[in-house]
């Protein structure tokens, strides 16, 4: 499943499907870390995992509103469209 | 139980490849959805029901509800209604569906078998999870919080300048004044009173 979520990060330029992919790629690792919890007993994997989750809700946040705030400015959702982005 | 366990993987891997291989951000948003709670039934087959039920709770419910109100807010335009007519079709929400349906049977069978029902390993209750949580990782907990402040600040402040952004764009555009949604009066254009210096 992570490598699904890395293979949709490289492979689509939408910015909508690159944030999915994200979500896709924490899911797994967030996946990993309750089986290894589960295999051996203990609570630090959910635990890891409930910070996971903290860190992919802030993420998302921040992303969507940055999604928006380029959409406003390039009217589109194209990553290469941005590529002119210069400090 | 590894039968459910198995089942649900299967579940989640191939909702994820629909996604990645649809090309429309509502029905990938649907795989997506469908991926996550085949990923809760896993938890749960696992002896794990609290993080299960965090799974459903906050990546299906909050942060797909998130996803959904920024597709709506992007695709505002003419061609909506036909675009929904298009979109429709048995075709597209056939996969979904049948996996939705899959995972459903598979909630039924787990509910049916009783708590006895994730793999042989043991369950490690909310309430471990919660003595750990307040003890050792006190520290994680208040960091996750700051983060989460960050993000909400971030957020709120990436939002006001978008709407910044589209008031200062109708200000140079037009000459009408207008009211905002908030309440306050734009002036713009000729409308404007003359500057004194």
């Amino acid at each position: 499943m992570f490598s699904l979520g890395l293979t949709g990060l490289l492979v689509r330029r939408d910015l909508i499907f690159v944030l999915m992919s994200l979500e896709v790629m924490l899911n797994a690792a967030g996946l990993a870390f309750v089986v290894a919890g589960s295999r051996w007993q203990q609570a630090d994997g959910q635990i890891v995992f409930l910070f996971i989750l903290a860190m992919a809700a802030a993420e998302v946040s921040v992303g969507l509103a940055l999604v928006l705030q380029l959409y406003h400015q390039f009217k589109s959702l194209d990553v290469d469209a941005m590529s002119e982005m210069r400090g | 139980m590894e039968v459910a366990f198995y089942i649900a993987g299967a579940v989640a891997i191939i909702a994820t490849g629909l996604m990645l291989r649809d090309w429309n951000v509502v029905h990938a948003l649907l795989c997506l959805i469908v991926s996550l709670l085949a990923v809760a039934i896993v938890f749960y087959v696992i002896g794990a029901p609290f993080v299960a039920a965090l799974e459903v709770i906050i990546y299906a419910g909050a942060i797909m509800v998130l996803f959904v109100f920024v597709v709506m807010l992007l695709n505002l335009g003419d061609s909506a209604v036909a675009m929904e007519k298009e979109w429709l079709t048995p075709r597209s929400w056939t996969g979904p569906a049948v996996l939705a349906g899959v995972l459903l049977c598979e909630v039924a069978y787990l509910v049916v078998r009783g708590t006895e029902a994730h793999i042989g390993m043991g369950m490690v209750t909310p309430k471990q999870v919660g003595m750990m949580l307040f003890g050792p990782y006190l520290i994680g907990v208040e960091l996750a919080s700051m983060l989460l402040l960050a993000g909400l600040v971030g957020a709120y402040h990436l939002g006001v300048r978008t709407t910044h952004i589209v008031e200062m764009r109708h200000a140079r555009d037009t000459d009408t004044r207008r009211v905002t949604p908030s309440g306050g009066l734009v002036l713009a254009g000729t409308d404007r009173p003359p500057r004194t210096p």
